[in-house]
Formats: structure tokens, C-alpha cells, sequence
């Protein structure tokens, strides 16, 4: 468990990092918190040439609100968002999400952005992007672009992000005062990955619901408001839908039964805290 | 000391001046929480000093072709790579217990029999070096099937892991005592349980280290190591160098990151780098990765028992049946067969009954050798006794509590002789039990029960009682042999303990003794006990706790383990204090004009009962330092007793098999309450009670601290650990998150009572504290979760996925549009680890997606990661891939076969990768079909995966794999041949991936159906 050789730069701006990344191409990995990367460099699991240690770019380290959205710079660190104090009333599901990603010690170094980019089918934080819709802002060389949070997760690990792009900054959307947002999770332990993490956001007319774990990638579906067997149902079938997987910790069918049981839970919890 | 209750039977000395027995705070606490204590990696090592890293197997069971060393000798930085051939040359296989003709190499000689066995060493100027060199180290080995499913391995007719046994099954021995039959034959009924114990650990948070040298001088090794014992394992280790002990100087650093045991494993690795060491001509060092101790060190053994009991219509018990099968792993490694040898004496608990017949074999199977654990043999023998009280219960319809008073060892039978031969020193355990009862804390958990259940949910109580072995016989192994064999080598018995106390030049105590602590407060407990000999305060009294082998006093039951500490250690410390008391008063009895007896010790003073005067303690016990010409006539200068006890009470076992396997037997009677999820089938410990009998507490604290230690052990063996094989052999649980120890947020608080009886067996009345709830713990939790879902059988771990699945038989169908389940696997597909199918429409006729699957230069392109392939003919073909998924890559050799080729229909692909993240091997049946949009192609895939990846991916490992075939056949889809090249455009990446998703959407796994 010692890597293999590789060079270390810091970027001390977002150009720099670009112009790195563009110089190195695919031979390069970004290190933006290294919760996941450090222990996969260790594994010899990711063997690159050079590290780019875009965490310390004091620009990118940035929590900025506007009429409709929240932005997170990349390099803003979860645990300076979990204790921003107009938390509460700009992103209430982050609120709620980010005590469950990892120890507190992880945070104090995890980014945000480092765990959208990384792509872990049992984290929250892609969870969250996927069900709020929220948007990652892209950058290379040669454009800046944007992608809905819809399709940014190709399968495990994978995202639309290309070679020579640097995730700039991400989007999470405001949702009206009167959206309820719940979320619950099960991981065998305190700060495990998730077997199952499920989200939702209740409207007066819609529920939209979001799991991680289940599946190679965080995914939503769109139900009425509705109750007792009807919820039960669209749940279950929800839940079949998926193509959850058996592994070490627990069974497809477990998931599922996740799926259907935390998924009414939260549901719940969503409505009930509509304003 | 909140827990503490009043001391039932013997009371202890309530002398406010004496230290022992007091709660006092631990004098070692302040340098480990602060980092100033050392550890063996923060020990320096003499220039020079070379770091090894070992090359290790990917393959559960396979033959090694050859190993190729050029490519990591030509390494910058390397300096030597050790095989199997070098250890072949300078060392002989392990010594074992059992006489069977199974050799076992501190490295693999031309066969591997688990993942992760080490093959060769690579010796290089830094950890990382070595590390890089170890990477270049080709092995090409020929798999072989791999036996890892206990009963497949007794099976007759399987491959056996050792040619030269006869059978996988490496030990068999039964036992009778009394009549067991008779009373089967008479009892009204028979009540049995099948259970199995999983294999676990409890890991350390310091790994396994060693610093290797050879002295050619004097022909000897000297090793730095963690090494905690027992050091029966330095005969053993000297023996395999083929010198005599005392060329093999072994030395222990003073205190240690934790072991529990596991790190006896380390033996094994000092012989392969003093090997390394002596080839080399360099201190060799090495420090043990996380993932190396989780896959190689070593596991508690899986334990597959049958259990009988002849009852009468009260539950009485009349004779117990036990049929145990424990599976060693590959090599049966020193000190097993001890597993199941520990507890031979108390095969029958804390209960009264007198006929017993036991059977006891040892399996080989293609799994990491197994070993001590906390507990040691304990889990596994209650977890079938305790659930065996809890059926008698449910069968006869009796509470259970009353099942376990019917048969409790009644007070006045102690000491009480088992039928087994084991001497239970003394105890008190119907008087316990009632007063736990009295506590009111069981009447008052079947309340909340009561509520529980009216309301819906699923709680429930469970109860364990057992007794606790401590101070293990070193003869107890021998009861593997039969009584002739025993015969022949020789009785072996007894359990020395060794302590030596002397007196500086200042009159300063200070205290040695032979047992490396693992963080359990050896420093306070022997500081404790040696000032009260003196009148002295604790903190003036230096404790040494490092041993060297070639300097200290030590005998082959030195060592941390089987909750040894207490009785014996201290017990040896304080004979060695009260010898050297004993002298000092017969100086001071001279300077004061007075008998000896009449020599008092008091607040660090020295005085005579008859007179009024009295002297400093530090300047009478230095007067042998500097002035002997005022001791006694005749008196030798008195400056250091060393001492040497062992239990009377441990002799050899007799020719009736009878066996005191431990010299002192303590109590532990567990309560709890646990409420099961309906929803989530997650365990909720909601209330524990244990309640012990260790003796006379040398420090209550710290028995404290042993209990909840052992408690959290337990909760991790109940509800979390496990390490995983896959069919194949491939070891799952390769991290902290695979497996999962759990952390303070998931340990419930605990109530403890103590009682207190003394042994009369060990110098200070104690018995060992530190396995009891390792061994009660994980049996109290299944008996309530067992209640709780009313069911019989019950796994460990009991994990929320295992358990929802018993709480609820079917779950809800999916709705009537959801695609079959794919049920149509093809049979050759069946052996897989990993299976799973798709399907994808090529837009292209049939024949020509024939054509191009047939066609290197198509190939080439289409393999993702493709970076060379040959055709070898004969549709074979060999090349190297980059593999990867995300930012995971992996270079890998491959080789690809195509059979049953149906042209333009079908065929089969066979493919092996090898690399160092690992190995796979698999099948694909391609069909293919015409189409409205041009060819259709189904495929189902198989393969096996070991090796790194197995071990630390499990979570994504099936993820990945449905990325990287779907990512073949849609490049297959997209794949411009030249017949293709007309139609233009080349397909974007976004085509391609929508191409992905489509396919995705297709496929779905039959793993994930079921």
C-alpha cells in the first residue's frame, strides 16, 4: 500500500489547473480532496504521472447564492458548507445530506466537487445533484461548458467530464419555500457507503424521489402525490426498475426492500415538511 | 468505579493502604494518547537497512510455472528478491502439533493454497521501491480448483490441498467420557442445533512489523518485532532456521499498536527475513500493509458444529454430543490445532454434566491460515452450547433462564472436576445468576418486550452463560495426539510465568516481566501490586515491559494471551516482590537488632514492630549495592528476584484424554434485550447486562475496560465482521470498508457487576478478564435476535440484509412490465462467480459483425484498452490491455479463444487476464440474429475475479464489469470495418454513449434478480 511514483504540482488558479491538465492530458488525475483518490494512489488502483492538487485554490473555494441557485467552487471543502450558517435556508436536502458523507475527518478535506467528479454510485452528493437537477460547470483549454446533473453519471466512476476538463464549479437550484426535501440512509455502519441512500422533494402536485446504491449510478423517478398502496406500488415498481446488484453487504433484494421502505419513509418526511 | 457491587463469597481486603484492587488511573495513558509511545515503525534501524515487500499469490489455489525475478533485480534501488528456492535452501517447514506430512514454507514452494500467500520478497532501498520492484515480479501460475467450502473439502473424492495427506480432514480425534451413549439411550428426548461460526478477527490497529538481521559472527539472527507470543513459537521459529534457540534473539519493543492475538501470525514472516536478512547481508525491515493483514495474517477458525444434549422433560441435561469441524485455512499453522484444543476441559460450560462425547476434526482448505483471536475457541464452543440451552428452551417450552439454573454447577461442588478433566478452581454461579436475577434487570426487559410486541414490533431477550478459561496449559494441544503418540513425544504441561523485581543503586524498584502488552495496562496493574509488597507508592515503580530473548527471563509460556495477565503474570510479580521483601527484612532485621518477622513496611519506610525507629525504604533496599558488609553473616547481596511459577494444577493430559486446559475458570452471565427493523432488518442492542466472576480484580478499571473492549469484539463478531471467500477462493474483505469493525458510534453502553471469588489457584486469587465477553457476547445477541424473529437457525454475522430476508419470506413481486428475470443462464456459464447478459443491436448485417469478431484488426479496435493483440491461430489470441473503469486502470495480459464457432450465429469467447491488480478468467456466448436495424447480438458472460481487485472492489467489481462488456459490444456496434467506411461519419463519442445507455437499459443481470 505505497503508490507509485508520480509528481505533485499545485495549482494556484483555475487556468493553471486547465493549462496542467491540458499539458498532461489523461496522464494527469486531479486531487481535489483526496478522500477516494489518496487510498486508491495507495491501492496502486490509479497509478498516474502527476497529481494536480486543485484544493488549495484559494479563488475556487467559494459558497455563492443568487435568486435561484447556490454555487460551490472546487475547491470548497464539505465541512465549509456543513457549517456555512445560511445552509438551512438555501439548501436544506444539503442540510440533511452532508453529516452521512463519511467521518467529520473526511470532510475537513473531501470537496464537494471532488465527490461529484468521483462518481461513487453510493454517494450523496451525486445523489443530490441528479434529484435537485442541479448543473456542473466544465472547463478545458479550449471552452467552458455546462451539464445538467441528469446526465452527468455515465455508470460507476464514469461522468461526462472529459479528458482535459476541470469541474469549475457546480449548481444546486433554490427549490420555492414550500418544497419539502427529506433524506435517509442505511449504511452497515455510521459513515459507511450507503447500501441504500434515498431523497425526495415533495411539491403540493409532484414527489420526485432519488436513490444511490441501488444501482451504477443515482437515479429518480417522477410520482404523483399519492398514499398506502398506490405509494407502495409505484415504490416496488420503482424498485425493480433499478437493476440493483448483490454484494458483500447486502442483497439486490435488500436493496429493493430499501428502495420500498426508506423510499416511503422519506416520501413522508417530504410531505410532512412542506410549508 | 460506578459498576462495582459488593464482593460476593470471598471478600477482598478492604485495606485502604493496600494499591491492588484499587481503580487507580493508568500510568500509560498519557504518552499513548499524547504519540509519545513507540511503536515497532518508529523504532530506528541501523543504516543499511533494507525493506522488503512480498510478492503474493492472486490465486486461491494454484501451481507456480515459474517466477521471474529480471525485470525487479534490474530495478534501480533493488537489491535482492527472495523465493521459495532460497527458503527451500536455508530453512525447514514449520513444526505443527498434529504429525502429518503437510510442509509449511515461510514462502510458497511451487504451489500457493491461499490468495495473498507469499511467493517472494523484494528487497529495495525504501518501502516504495520495493514495492515497485515487487510489481515486476512475473509469476505464471496453473490454477487448480480451490477448495474452500468446508464439507467439499472432507469430501473424498475433492483435490486435496497437500498431496502427501491422505485427506483434506488434517486431524480426527474422538472422545468419550462417562457413558454418553447410555444416557442418549435413556433421556426422553434429544434436542440438537447445526450452527456455524464464521471465520473473523479482531484487527489491530497496528499491523504485524519485523527488523531482521543475521550476526555472521556468531552465526545468529537478532529480529525486532511485535511478536506478543506465545514464545512456544520461538522453538518453533528456530527450529524452521535450523538453529539453536539461543542463536535466534527475538526482542519485543515495550508496547505494541493492539494485537488480540493476531499478531502470533508475524512468526512465520521473522523466518522468511532473517532469510532475507542473511541472503542479503543487510537488516531487512518490513511493516505490514492493511490489506496484507486483512488477507494473509490470519482468522479466527469457521466452525461448523453439531450439538446434542440427552434432556430430561426439565431441561436437565444428562450428556452432551459434540461434533465440531474447524477449518484451519491452507496450512495448519502454529499453535493450531489449539482452536479447538482451548477449551477441551470445558466442553460443558458452566453447566453439571457428567457424560460428554466429543469429536473434533481439523479441514484444510484453500483459505488463510487460521489462529489466535480474542476469545480463541471460546465464540465458537458457546456459540453451539448457548444456542443449544435456548432450543432445549423453545423445544420443552421452559423459559430459558430456567433451563440454564436447572443446569448451572451448584456452589458447593467447586472445585468442580469436569467431565473432560478440567479443574474449575472455584465459583460461585447459581449465587451470581440470582443476584443478576434479583437486579430485577431480566423482569424488567421482558416488559418492554411485552409492550414491544403488543405494538408491532420485534423484540427480544437472549442470555448467555459461561465460563471463562485463563492461563492456557501448554500440554493442551497434545490432547490432538492420541495417548500413545503423547506417550512418545513426551508429557507436555504446565504454564510458566516468569517476573523478575530488583533494586537500583537508589533503592528504586523497578520490575521486568515477560508479557508484551497490547494496551491492556500491564504498567499499572504490576506497579500496583509490587508497591504494596513495599509500602511504596505505584508511580515509583518502573515497570519494563520489552523482552529480548537473549537477556530476559522467559520460558515458552511467555506472552500475551489467554487472559493470562492477572492470575499468572501479576501473580509471578508479586512472588518476586515478596521474595525480595522477604530478604530486605532480614537486613533490615539485622540493622534494627530484631527477627525478620518483625520488620514492617510502611509509607515508604522501614521499621521494626518492637522499636520505634525506622529508616527510608530506597536506603535499606540499596544497601546491597553499596555496603555488604553490613548485611547477615552469610548473606548473598539481595539486588534482584527472579521468578518462575506455573499453575500445580496444570499437568499433561492423561491417558484418559482428560485435560485441565486452563489453570483458572472464571464467570460471565449475560442479559440483553435487541429490537429488530421490520423495515430495514437492522439490530438495535437495547439494553446489556454482564455480569462477571474473575477472581479478586486487580484493578477494577481496567477489568472494566478488558469487558467493554471485549464487548465491542463481540458486537463486531455479532453483527458486522466477516471475512469473505468468494467460490473460487478469491478473499472479499480486503479493507476496512469490506470489513466492517464496528466504530464507537455502533457500540452500545453496557451495565457491568462484578463479583468477586477468589482463585486458589493463582498467587493473587485473580483470573483472567479479557475474552469473557468475546466468548458470551455473540451467542447473548443471537439468543435475543433469535427471540425477537422467533425463528431456530440463526448466522453471524447478523447483518440488516440477512436478517430482512428471515423477517420477510417472499417480497413484493415487481409489477407485470417489469422484463423476466433472466432465468436462461447457460449451463457452461454456471460455475461463474459474476454472470450476467445483454443485449445490443449492431447496425450492420450478421455476417459482417461476424466478420469482424473474427478479425484481429477488428479486434483491436473493438477491445477496450486494447494495446496489442496477436493472432496465435487457431482462433487464439494473446495481447495487453488497459483496462479501466473511471480513473481505475490496470494493465493486463490476455489471452482470447473462440470455440463452438456456428458461423454467423454463434460462438463462445474464453478469455484469462492477468496483471497486478489481478487475475480473471471468464466465458461470453455471443449469439447473434438479424434485425430490422441489422444484427442483433445476445450475450451472456461468466467470469472469476481474484487478486487485489477482488479483495478491496467487491462493491463495484459488478458494476465495472457491465461497463466494461457493454463498452466491447459498443464499440462492436460503432465499429467502422472497412466494408463499413463507405457509410460515412464516424460515430461522436455522444452517439456512442447514447449507443451505452441503450444497451444498459437492455440488460440487466440474473444477480440481480433474484
Amino acid at each position: 500500500m505505497k503508490p507509485a511514483p508520480f509528481d505533485y504540482v499545485q495549482a494556484r488558479s483555475l487556468r493553471e489547473a486547465v493549462d496542467l491538465v491540458a499539458q498532461y492530458g489523461p496522464d494527469a488525475r486531479l486531487l481535489a480532496g483526496g478522500q477516494s483518490l489518496i487510498a486508491m494512489l495507495n491501492m496502486r488502483l490509479v497509478t498516474p504521472r502527476i497529481l494536480i492538487d486543485i484544493s488549495e485554490m484559494s479563488a475556487s473555494a467559494y459558497i455563492r447564492t443568487s435568486d435561484d441557485h447556490i454555487t460551490i467552487g472546487c475547491a470548497t471543502r464539505q465541512s465549509e458548507v456543513e457549517r456555512w450558517p445560511e445552509l438551512k435556508r438555501y439548501a436544506p436536502l444539503l442540510l440533511l445530506v452532508l453529516p452521512w458523507i463519511g467521518h467529520i475527518q473526511t470532510r475537513s478535506r473531501g470537496t464537494i466537487c471532488g465527490s461529484i467528479a468521483h462518481a461513487d454510485p453510493s454517494s450523496e452528493l451525486p445523489l443530490c445533484l441528479v434529484l435537485l437537477n442541479g448543473q456542473v460547470d466544465l472547463v478545458s483549454a479550449e471552452r467552458t461548458r455546462t451539464i445538467d446533473g441528469a446526465a452527468f453519471y455515465d455508470g460507476v466512476l464514469q461522468t461526462a467530464r472529459r479528458s482535459g476538463e476541470v469541474i469549475s464549479q457546480v449548481r444546486f437550484p433554490l427549490l420555492p419555500p414550500s418544497y419539502g426535501v427529506a433524506f435517509n440512509e442505511l449504511g452497515q455502519r455510521r459513515g459507511d457507503f450507503a447500501i441504500v441512500a434515498v431523497a425526495a422533494i415533495a411539491t403540493s402536485d409532484t414527489i420526485r424521489l432519488a436513490v444511490a446504491g441501488a444501482s451504477d449510478r443515482p437515479e429518480t423517478c417522477e410520482l404523483g402525490v399519492m398514499s398506502g398502496k398506490d405509494l407502495d406500488d409505484s415504490l416496488n415498481a420503482f424498485a425493480w426498475s433499478l437493476n440493483c446488484q448483490d454484494d458483500l453487504h447486502a442483497t439486490a433484494r435488500y436493496r429493493r426492500q430499501l428502495i420500498r421502505a426508506l423510499g416511503r419513509k422519506t416520501i413522508e418526511e417530504a410531505l410532512a415538511c412542506r410549508s | 468505579m460506578q459498576d462495582r457491587k459488593t464482593a460476593s463469597g470471598a471478600e477482598v481486603p478492604a485495606a485502604s493502604d493496600r494499591w491492588t484492587g484499587r481503580p487507580i488511573e493508568r500510568f500509560e495513558d498519557a504518552s499513548l494518547l499524547t504519540g509519545q509511545q513507540r511503536y515497532i515503525d518508529d523504532i530506528g534501524v541501523p543504516p543499511g537497512t533494507l525493506h522488503a515487500a512480498f510478492v503474493r499469490s492472486p490465486h486461491a489455489h494454484a501451481n507456480i510455472e515459474y517466477l521471474d525475478v529480471r525485470a525487479a533485480l534490474a530495478s534501480p534501488g533493488i537489491h535482492a528478491v527472495i523465493t521459495g528456492r532460497d527458503i527451500k535452501r536455508y530453512t525447514r517447514p514449520f513444526t505443527v502439533g498434529v504429525k502429518a506430512p503437510m510442509e509449511h514454507w515461510s514462502l510458497a514452494i511451487d504451489r500457493v493454497r491461499y490468495q495473498g500467500e507469499p511467493v517472494a520478497i523484494v528487497l529495495g532501498e525504501t518501502p516504495y521501491i520495493a514495492e515497485d520492484g515487487a510489481a515486476l515480479v512475473t509469476t505464471s501460475y496453473v490454477p487448480l480448483p480451490a477448495v474452500v467450502d468446508t464439507l467439499e473439502a472432507m469430501n473424498p473424492d475433492t483435490i486435496l490441498l497437500h498431496d502427501a495427506l491422505e485427506s483434506n480432514v488434517i486431524a480426527d480425534r474422538q472422545f468419550v467420557y462417562g457413558d454418553p451413549t447410555a444416557a442418549f439411550d435413556t433421556a426422553p428426548h434429544t434436542i440438537q442445533v447445526d450452527v456455524c461460526y464464521p471465520r473473523n478477527s479482531v484487527t489491530p490497529i497496528e499491523c504485524n512489523g519485523v527488523i531482521a538481521s543475521y550476526h555472521a559472527g556468531d552465526s545468529s539472527y537478532e529480529v525486532t518485532s511485535n511478536f506478543q507470543g506465545p514464545f512456544a513459537l520461538h522453538p518453533v521459529m528456530a527450529m524452521a532456521l535450523q538453529v539453536p534457540g539461543n542463536r535466534l534473539r527475538l526482542i519485543s519493543p515495550p508496547a505494541s499498536g493492539g494485537s488480540f492475538g493476531t499478531k502470533h501470525s508475524v512468526f512465520t514472516y521473522i523466518v522468511a527475513l532473517c532469510v532475507a536478512a542473511r541472503l542479503s547481508q543487510r537488516p531487512v525491515k518490513w511493516i505490514e500493509d492493511r490489506l496484507e493483514h486483512l488477507m494473509a495474517a490470519t482468522s479466527a477458525t469457521s466452525r461448523m458444529t453439531t450439538l446434542k444434549a440427552a434432556v430430561d422433560i426439565n431441561g436437565r441435561i444428562a450428556a452432551l454430543d459434540w461434533d465440531q469441524i474447524d477449518d484451519c485455512g491452507a496450512y495448519l499453522r502454529a499453535p493450531e490445532p489449539a482452536t479447538i484444543y482451548r477449551m477441551h476441559g470445558n466442553m460443558t460450560g458452566a453447566y453439571n454434566i457428567r457424560h460428554l462425547a466429543v469429536r473434533n476434526r481439523n479441514v484444510l482448505t484453500n483459505k488463510t491460515p487460521s489462529g489466535l483471536v480474542r476469545g480463541f475457541g471460546g465464540p465458537q464452543v458457546y456459540f453451539a452450547l448457548e444456542r443449544l440451552m435456548h432450543r432445549i428452551a423453545l423445544a420443552l417450552h421452559i423459559d430459558p433462564i430456567e433451563v440454564i439454573k436447572t443446569n448451572l454447577i451448584s456452589s458447593q461442588d467447586f472445585p468442580y472436576r469436569t467431565a473432560s478433566g478440567g479443574s474449575y478452581d472455584s465459583g460461585d454461579y447459581t449465587g451470581v445468576v440470582q443476584k443478576a436475577l434479583d437486579s430485577g434487570f431480566l423482569a424488567c426487559l421482558e416488559e418492554h418486550r411485552s409492550v414491544a410486541r403488543a405494538a408491532g414490533r420485534c423484540y427480544g431477550i437472549g442470555l448467555a452463560a459461561i465460563v471463562e478459561p485463563s492461563i492456557s496449559n501448554m500440554g493442551y494441544i497434545t490432547t490432538v495426539l492420541s495417548a500413545d503418540e503423547r506417550e512418545r513425544a513426551g508429557p507436555k504441561g504446565g504454564a510458566v510465568a516468569t517476573a523478575t523485581v530488583s533494586v537500583d543503586a537508589l533503592g528504586g524498584v523497578s520490575a521486568h516481566i515477560a508479557s508484551v502488552p497490547q494496551g491492556q495496562g500491564h504498567v499499572t496493574v504490576i506497579a500496583q501490586v509490587i508497591a504494596d509488597s513495599f509500602a511504596i507508592s505505584p508511580d515509583e515503580v518502573l515497570v519494563n515491559t520489552e523482552l529480548d530473548t537473549g537477556r530476559d527471563a522467559w520460558s515458552v509460556a511467555s506472552g500475551n494471551y489467554s487472559s493470562r495477565f492477572s492470575g499468572a503474570v501479576a501473580g509471578a510479580a508479586h512472588m518476586a516482590a515478596q521474595r525480595l521483601r522477604r530478604r530486605i527484612s532480614e537486613i533490615a532485621a539485622a540493622h534494627f537488632g530484631c527477627e525478620a518477622d518483625d520488620i514492617i513496611f510502611a509509607n515508604g519506610r522501614i521499621g521494626s514492630r518492637t522499636g520505634n525507629t525506622s529508616i527510608p525504604f530506597r536506603r535499606l533496599a540499596a544497601t546491597s549495592h553499596w555496603a555488604q558488609a553490613t548485611l547477615p553473616q552469610g548473606m548473598h547481596p539481595v539486588i534482584r528476584e527472579t521468578v518462575f511459577w506455573s499453575p500445580d494444577v496444570l499437568a499433561p493430559p492423561n491417558s484418559d484424554d482428560e485435560i485441565n486446559s486452563s489453570a483458572a475458570h472464571g464467570f460471565v452471565f449475560d442479559i440483553c434485550g435487541v429490537e429488530v427493523d421490520r423495515e430495514t432488518g437492522r439490530v438495535t442492542v437495547k439494553k446489556y447486562l454482564t455480569v462477571h466472576d474473575a477472581g479478586l480484580l486487580l484493578n477494577p478499571a481496567l477489568a472494566n475496560g478488558q469487558i467493554r473492549g471485549g464487548f465491542s469484539n463481540a458486537m463486531g463478531a455479532a453483527l458486522f465482521e466477516h471475512f469473505k471467500y468468494g467460490p473460487d477462493g478469491s478473499f472479499l474483505s480486503g479493507t476496512f470498508a469490506d470489513y466492517t469493525v464496528p466504530t464507537a458510534a455502533e457500540i452500545p453502553d453496557i451495565e457491568i457487576v462484578h463479583f468477586e471469588t477468589a482463585s486458589p489457584v493463582t498467587p493473587l486469587g485473580a483470573k483472567g478478564i479479557g475474552e469473557g465477553n468475546c466468548m458470551s457476547t455473540p451467542v447473548c445477541i443471537a439468543n435475543a435476535v433469535a427471540d425477537a424473529l422467533g425463528i431456530e437457525s440463526i448466522e453471524l454475522p447478523l447483518t440488516p440484509s440477512r436478517l430482512q430476508s428471515m423477517l420477510a419470506d417472499k417480497e413484493p413481486p415487481p409489477p407485470p412490465s417489469h422484463p423476466m428475470a433472466n432465468d436462461d443462464l447457460p449451463p457452461e456459464l454456471q460455475k461463474y462467480t459474476v454472470v450476467g447478459n445483454g443485449t445490443t443491436i449492431v447496425p450492420m448485417p450478421p455476417h459482417r459483425v461476424w466478420s469482424h469478431l473474427l478479425d484481429v484488426e477488428s479486434l483491436r479496435s473493438i477491445v477496450p484498452g486494447c494495446q496489442s493483440l496477436e493472432n496465435f491461430g487457431n482462433h487464439e489470441y494473446r495481447g495487453r490491455m488497459a483496462l479501466g473503469v473511471g480513473i481505475v486502470k490496470g494493465a493486463f495480459d490476455v489471452s482470447v479463444r473462440l470455440k463452438n464457432l456456428n458461423p454467423k450465429s454463434s460462438l463462445t469467447l474464453l478469455g484469462e487476464a492477468a496483471g497486478p491488480l489481478g487475475v480473471s478468467k471468464g466465458e461470453a456466448i455471443v449469439r447473434l440474429a438479424a434485425d430490422t436495424n441489422g444484427a442483433r447480438v445476445d450475450y451472456h458472460y461468466g467470469f472469476d475475479l481474484s487478486g487485489k481487485v477482488a479483495s478491496i472492489g467487491g462493491r463495484m467489481i459488478k458494476g465495472a464489469a457491465c461497463l466494461l462488456i457493454a463498452e466491447f459490444f459498443n464499440r462492436l456496434a460503432s465499429h467502422e470495418g472497412p466494408s463499413a467506411a463507405s457509410r460515412g461519419t464516424p460515430k461522436s463519442r455522444w452517439q456512442s454513449l447514447l449507443l451505452l445507455l441503450r444497451t444498459r437499459i437492455r440488460e440487466f443481470f440474473s444477480g440481480g434478480n433474484k
